[in-house]
């Protein structure tokens, strides 16, 4: 388990990158927090950086778009799921459960 | 329509393919492919693939489970040769034909040559051929490699023979390279990356000859310096491949001529990717050949041009470790803001602007805000007629 930040230094809309290895993305969809790889499972890409909206992020290299929930691509070019793992906030922080899940092959 | 012909088993070829499928074509689906492989990505070429970070199997576009939904009777390591007047008939080289109510065109372009004969250690990258060519002979190290042109191609490779640990220099006869993508000033920003990451740039002269016995030895500039050389990589553009269809009826200009909505002067023929000019302008991009797919494909079922592109060109570069990032169309004209961050410090993001409009945006290194400009000017882009 790994502490990300205060829930209130990610506000909605937001997302922080966690220097793992592989490194994580977490995100603030509108109240949700929710974490996957960080690198796009197209080309190497930062999600992190990507452009979120809803449950979605878009890849800022490709366009390729993930559901935050499964790790699943809604769109091409990505073809493979990204990991996702459990997040939960504890004390007002935010950690990352390094137990992965994988999210299922699309 | 009962059998559609794809030439090319291309980016764009491939899209295209997806497309047919998904807008509910579902009769005989042939796809020409000149190269042996089935359909690859070509950016990691001159990038992981060439650094051997990144390998064969990870360029492939397509897997066996796509493959099979496909459905595709796939011709591959043989060249279109002619497609006939009507646009009906696709002529292979090996003289079997393929009779097509409708032909999506997809075969790309080819890496200009110098002229000259041709010198072992002497490359251009744009297949996975050339690529494995270029690998192998950067294998042995170190070697004086010698980038003629300083476009992306030669940009890209020049910073991955640098991280292979390389002795480069790049040649680039214009003032500055990415002149006309960039402007002067962005463009001189860029050009400073080659030096900060190892790179010797050489600008303002062509290349004159080539010297070498059997392999390649010399560059000679066109101002009479020698640059050594062991290996040298051509990047100097590329031409559309349209020699196939110079018996066809179709008009051919720099590209395949196509309407706004990649239809050609035959609506059961259409044209995507880095081989087709579309409206008046011929893009070689990624994002080109994967969004002209779709309104190509729906054209070409409608049997009329239902709709129209709405391109903004889009090109990304990695080079020395920084990720440059440019949309829109810039003017000769256009006036540069610098946003956020500074060429100084490596990161940044820039605005070109006319008369108080942002036409493009430029990033090195800020692919956050580069996508939110990037979708504002995607909103602005006009709905041709």
């Amino acid at each position: 388990m790994i502490p990300v930040c205060r829930l209130e230094d990610l506000p909605a809309g937001e997302s922080v990158r966690v220097d793992t290895t592989p490194p994580i993305a977490v995100f603030n969809a509108d109240g949700e927090i929710y974490a996957i790889d960080d690198t796009c499972s197209h080309q190497d890409a930062s999600l992190s950086e990507g452009w979120l909206e809803g449950c979605l992020v878009e890849c800022p290299l490709h366009a390729a778009s993930f559901d935050l929930r499964t790790g699943r691509p809604t769109c091409l070019p990505a073809r493979r799921a990204v990991r996702t793992h459990r997040v939960s906030v504890d004390d007002g922080t935010i950690h990352v459960h390094l137990v992965a899940e994988e999210g299922s092959a699309a | 329509m009962r059998t559609i012909t794809v030439v090319g088993a291309s980016l764009a070829g491939l899209y295209a393919a997806r497309e047919l499928r998904a807008q509910g074509y579902d009769g005989r689906l042939v796809i020409i492919g000149a190269e042996p492989h089935p359909p690859y990505d070509r950016p990691p070429l001159s990038k992981d693939f060439l650094t051997g970070k990144a390998d064969e199997d990870q360029l492939a576009l397509s897997d066996a489970e796509e493959t099979d939904e496909l459905a595709a009777e796939w011709l591959l390591g043989v060249r279109a040769r002619a497609l006939d007047a009507r646009g009906r008939t696709v002529l292979l080289e090996d003289g079997r034909t393929v009779a097509s109510d409708g032909v999506v065109i997809a075969t790309g372009a080819c890496a200009r040559r110098l002229p000259g004969p041709s010198l072992a250690g002497v490359h251009t990258l744009r297949t996975l051929c050339d690529a494995r060519a270029l690998r192998a002979d950067l294998a042995a190290w170190p070697q004086r490699v010698v980038v003629i042109g300083g476009g992306f191609i030669g940009a890209e490779t020049a910073s991955s023979c640098v991280a292979l640990g390389h002795d480069v220099t790049v040649v680039e006869a214009a003032p500055l390279p990415l002149l006309p993508q960039l402007g002067a000033d962005m463009a001189a920003v860029c050009a400073g990356l080659h030096a900060r990451g190892g790179a010797e740039l050489v600008t303002g002269t062509g290349v004159a000859a080539l010297h070498g016995d059997a392999t390649v030895r010399a560059v000679e500039l066109a101002d009479g310096r020698m640059l050594p050389a062991d290996v040298v990589v051509v990047g100097i553009g590329a031409t559309p491949n349209t020699g196939w269809l110079a018996g066809s009826t179709l008009a051919l200009d720099d590209g395949v001529l196509c309407d706004d909505g990649c239809v050609t002067a035959l609506p059961h023929v259409v044209a995507v990717g880095d081989v087709a000019r579309v409206g008046a302008a011929r893009a070689e991009h990624w994002t080109s050949a994967t969004e002209q797919p779709r309104v190509a494909v729906r054209n070409l079922l409608a049997g009329h041009t239902a709709e129209t592109v709405r391109p903004l060109p889009y090109f990304w570069s990695d080079q020395y470790g920084s990720r440059i990032q440019f949309a829109g169309r810039r003017r000769a004209d256009d006036t540069v803001r610098l946003v956020e961050g500074s060429p100084e410090e490596g990161s940044f993001l820039a605005a070109y602007e006319r008369e108080g409009h942002t036409t493009a945006v430029l990033a090195v290194d800020r692919p956050r805000p580069f996508t939110r400009m990037r979708r504002g000017l995607l909103a602005a882009v006009p709905v041709a007629a």
